[in-house]
């Protein structure tokens, strides 16, 4: 099965892999989230969205319906 | 006179781009509008050494030069037109020393243009804190650029950034990334196309929606040697651009750029802790606005009753120092009554712009955007329609402009949309002055005053009414929209004092200065049509007045009865009989119905026409609460102002769309005037049926 961002957990890391969807906006790479990057889940939000993310060192928040549209490589 | 040198700053949102621009400029600022759109331009003068002068222009905050809005649309535009009068010699990009990699991609957009620019990093005073040393030399060398640190907090490194900026010419401009490498077939048929422009820029106009010099869109994709690439295809090379630029980043980054995690203090992650807390984060969110709401009525009245009384006092002064005359009355009826009327909004207006510019500076707002997304999200709207709902309560105006930053055309448009029902402070003096007169200055439980709490009702019923309206039109419009939702979570900042000062100095005074302009002339206006009538009745009021009470009357009661003969046959009087059938079922005499269509251009004027309307002709100094409180109402009997109208006039103001400016931005930042009308009419209707039923229920 696919793991994606909106699968992990607070503090849990992540690799990201690649996106399952070309609808990525292109202001999130911009922002740092592209393949090959760490990403941690620092937050989630009341009502379980959105998720507040650090992307190497870059804090941003998405929405749930964007994060299970990039898949990770899990860092146990 | 030596020519100025052009600098624009250019930088990422949060990078503490105002500060630097704030420390060049000082208080030597503008703050305009680019011609045709409502972006802010701010624009100041940097004295240099050598007798030279820059003049520093601030450019919208973006991540990078692939607009996704109409802030960053302007950012292109200027930096692809070389005959703007205000195209940079040299752009000085702004970056964050903590967000460096990020901050990067668009300094190297911005190189890749082909004009010289110097990278700031700034925040350097954080460095030693979150451990992070930079090999400037080498730094300087692989970005090929050159470098100022600077902390905007401790005021360090402008000196050097002025240097830098002085002999900016020396500055490299060659390109970081080898534009032909993102798809070379394609390029290569560009370049064959266009010889003689960059291909850097021909790229540009191909992916966005911008035209530059005397090339656009159109001719490109006009021309036979090549055609423009399907959307999806054009989306997938700009990743790649993306990704090619990190790699760039990442490898100049690699050898100057350390970072010893084990400094890094936890304070972002605790405090995180407690403001995003699914139930400490929204105890701490209300409270805030509690405190702000507290700020605006109870800590400003006390300015504002000493402007109400100087204002009356000046009035009075003004009658009496002054020769009599036309232009006497003008001043004393007329100017004075109105100018009061704006001015004693500056204490509510000053604080809520320093709240909201704290709350924005110290990274707060983000959270409370994390915090409110899902919940706005169900009404349609987004955790970002926030940020405009809380400002709404200051003014619409800056409200509709801060929904820019919303991803979502939908939840953008339905948060311009209901944006003008929550209370801003136009309506202010308004719902002040009804409830003053209606409602009891009684408290209940010893420490609730009704009257307080009548206007905290108002606010929640215009915040209720916005949600709600939210609610349906997310309902029935059925848009298509890419929905998403981005927001970076910056780190806390305690707030800089000359930061928040500036804005709150810029923002009162673009406030004060803009409505006063329409309130000024509006006063005069009216002043005219009070003042002057058409018929007999009007020149003769002496004897019309005589000829009903004979001689009885003591000079002053004549007096009264004589201006008031007069208002009823002056040019105002006649308009304002004319529209009141249809302003009497909500329990308004014909002066209200007269105050409520002038207010129609702004509300606050609502309080200056009725100063003006009861201001004429008499001679004392009572204050126009008084004045108002000894009104009868002519069909009724009895006062005019009972809890039935009181609560009728409230309702109405509370839903009415009476502000051309909004209108005005409205218009402007959708584009058409279908939603500003939609606006007008809806919301007017909504006003109309509750005033009414809310009279003919109560009376």
């Amino acid at each position: 099965m696919k793991v994606t961002i909106a699968d992990l957990k607070r503090g849990q890391h992540g690799i990201i892999k690649e996106f399952t969807d070309d609808s990525i906006p292109l202001k999130l790479l911009e922002m740092g989230c592209l393949p090959g990057n760490d990403v941690e889940l620092v937050q989630i939000a009341p009502f379980k969205d959105p998720l507040y993310l650090n992307i190497n060192g870059s804090h941003l928040a998405i929405r749930r319906e964007t994060a299970i549209k990039i898949e990770i490589d899990l860092i146990e | 006179m030596a020519k100025q040198i052009n600098v624009a700053l250019i930088g990422n949102p949060n990078t503490g781009k105002t500060s630097v621009f704030n420390h060049l400029t000082g208080l030597n600022q503008q703050v305009g509008n680019y011609p045709g759109i409502t972006v802010e331009k701010k624009e100041g003068v940097c004295k240099l050494s050598r007798g030279l002068k820059a003049h520093i222009i601030d450019l919208p905050g973006t991540y990078s030069l692939n607009a996704s809005s109409l802030d960053e649309n302007l950012v292109i535009e200027l930096l692809l037109n070389k005959n703007d009068k205000d195209y940079p010699d040299v752009a000085a990009v702004i970056s964050d020393v903590e967000n460096l990699k990020r901050n990067l991609l668009l300094f190297t957009q911005i190189k890749d243009l082909g004009i010289p620019t110097i990278l700031v990093i700034n925040m350097a005073d954080r460095m030693e804190r979150k451990g992070i040393s930079i090999d400037i030399p080498k730094l300087e060398e692989k970005l090929n650029t050159k470098i100022a640190l600077v902390s905007s907090r401790k005021k360090t490194g402008i000196e050097e950034l002025k240097e830098l900026i002085i002999n900016h010419g020396r500055i490299p401009t060659e390109p970081c990334l080898n534009a032909s490498s993102i798809d070379p077939p394609y390029f290569e048929l560009l370049r064959k196309a266009f010889p003689n422009q960059s291909l850097y820029k021909l790229w540009l106009v191909i992916t966005q929606d911008v035209n530059f010099g005397n090339l656009n869109r159109k001719e490109l994709s006009a021309s036979p040697d090549f055609s423009l690439k399907k959307e999806s295809e054009l989306k997938r090379l700009q990743q790649k651009e993306t990704i090619k630029r990190y790699q760039f980043i990442n490898a100049a980054l690699k050898e100057t750029l350390t970072k010893d995690l084990n400094a890094a203090t936890d304070l972002r992650a605790r405090l995180d802790r407690v403001l995003t807390h699914k139930v400490w984060g929204y105890v701490i969110f209300f409270s805030i606005l509690l405190l702000i709401f507290q700020a605006i009525y109870d800590w400003s009245s006390y300015p504002m009753d000493f402007i109400d009384m100087a204002f009356a006092n000046l009035s009075e002064w003004s009658k009496e120092a002054l020769p009599s005359g036309v232009f006497t009355n003008l001043i004393s009826e007329g100017i004075i009554p109105g100018l009061g009327g704006v001015v004693i909004f500056i204490p509510q207006i000053a604080f809520l712009f320093l709240f909201i510019s704290l709350l924005e500076e110290s990274g707060y707002m983000s959270r409370v955007v994390f915090l409110m997304d899902k919940v706005m999200k169900r009404f349609g709207l987004s955790g970002k329609s926030v940020v405009p709902l809380v400002s709404g309560t200051a003014c619409a105006i800056p409200a509709v402009m801060a929904t820019r930053n919303i991803e979502d055309w939908k939840e953008r448009l339905i948060t311009i949309l209901v944006v003008p029902f929550t209370t801003c402070s136009a309506r202010l003096p308004v719902y002040l002055i009804i409830i003053a007169l209606v409602i009891p200055d009684e408290r209940v439980l010893g420490i609730f005053n009704y009257q307080g709490l009548t206007l905290m009702l108002l606010y929640l019923i215009g915040f209720g009414m916005s949600i709600f309206s939210a609610w349906i039109l997310n309902k029935i419009m059925s848009l298509k929209s890419k929905s998403y939702f981005v927001i970076e979570m910056p780190d806390y900042k305690l707030p800089l004092f000359k930061n928040v000062a500036i804005n709150v100095i810029e923002k009162t005074k673009a406030f004060v200065f803009g409505a006063g302009k329409i309130i000024l002339a509006i006063s005069i206006v009216l002043w005219v049509l009070a003042s002057y009538g058409p018929g007999e009745d009007f020149n003769n009021a002496e004897a019309v007045v005589t000829q009903e009470y004979g001689n009885e009357l003591s000079e002053q009661e004549f007096n009264k009865h004589v201006s008031s003969v007069k208002l009823e046959n002056s040019y105002i009087g006649i308009m304002g009989k004319a529209i009141e059938p249809a302003v009497a079922p909500l329990g308004y005499d014909w002066k209200i119905g007269i105050a409520i269509v002038s207010s129609f251009a702004a509300r606050e004027v609502f309080v200056g026409t009725l100063a003006t309307i009861y201001s004429v002709g008499s001679d004392d100094e009572q204050t126009i609460k008084n004045r108002m409180a000894a009104e009868v109402n002519p069909i009724l009997g009895g006062p005019l102002f009972t809890f039935a109208s009181g609560i009728s006039l409230l309702l109405f103001y509370a839903f009415a769309m009476q502000c051309m400016s909004t209108l005005a931005i409205v218009k402007r930042e959708t584009n058409s005037w279908k939603w500003p009308t939609l606006q007008l009419v809806i919301m007017t209707a909504i006003a109309y049926i509750a005033a009414l039923v809310a009279f003919q229920v109560l009376k």
